[in-house]
């Protein structure tokens, strides 16, 4: 019973994936183009590669996305590498302490 | 455990660390042109001293960067972080707005705001690593 649970499970995520990847599979088409109405042809990533130079001065189009389009994802990554620090450094001290 | 090691890997080393570092700041203030940005380079950074903490022990990276510093750097680096996003409201219209001129394509000196987040992100992230190295050996050789 189990089995065959993670079995369809296995079977759903990788039909979710191959969907996921191949754009001509579903009707509407996903990730690298879309095939609805007015967006024909249109995404996200190609609209940002035509712009970010433009929008943000940079050459680097990864830099403009992290730094410019996504500066608040990356100020939380920064937080999330300070929080690492402060625990790593605060449980290596109360262990030396107590030993 | 905290002596270091060989004569051969002490001078290979050391000839190598200057030319490590200048790859890592390579990497962050041309993080903006070329692949790369302030943590890959700030991770460089730290790889630098890394070695020569394995090398010449505690003693010859702290001679470099003491513990005191790199704390003291990572946490400057988070707060004026924060604060060159609240310059975007201060200066314009909205946090992180770029406000610097963006100069030409592909210049170092472009891009706005960028170089300056990539710079101190990079200072930022490979003081913490260090950080985090220094908290870890302190341990180890506390327990020897």
């Amino acid at each position: 019973m189990r089995q065959a649970a993670a079995l369809i499970l296995v079977l759903a995520i990788g039909a979710l994936l191959v969907f996921t990847v191949s754009a001509y599979l579903l009707p509407y088409g996903t990730f690298p183009e879309r095939r609805i109405g007015g967006f024909e042809g249109e995404s996200i990533g190609k609209r940002i590669l035509q712009d970010a130079p433009k929008t943000t001065g940079s050459a680097n189009v990864v830099t403009s996305i992290v730094w410019d389009y996504r500066g608040y994802d990356t100020l939380g990554e920064a937080t999330i590498l300070f929080t690492a620090v402060c625990g790593v450094a605060m449980l290596f001290r109360v262990t030396r302490r107590r030993s | 455990m905290m002596a270091g090691m060989t004569v051969i890997v002490r001078t290979i080393s050391r000839l190598l660390f200057p030319f490590l570092f200048l790859f890592g700041i390579y990497i962050v203030v041309h993080g903006h042109l070329t692949p790369g940005g302030g943590f890959q380079g700030g991770v460089a950074l730290a790889a630098a001293v890394l070695m020569l903490l394995l090398a010449y022990g505690m003693e010859g990276a702290q001679a470099k960067v003491n513990a005191l510093q790199a704390e003291l750097a990572e946490s400057l680096g988070g707060l004026i972080l924060v604060f060159l996003g609240l310059m975007g409201i201060i200066v314009s219209i909205a946090f992180f707005k770029n406000v610097l001129p963006f100069g030409s394509l592909g210049q170092v000196l472009s891009a706005g705001n960028l170089p300056v987040f990539n710079l101190v992100v990079g200072i930022k992230v490979a003081t913490g690593l260090l950080t985090i190295f220094y908290a870890m050996l302190r341990i180890q050789g506390g327990e020897e």
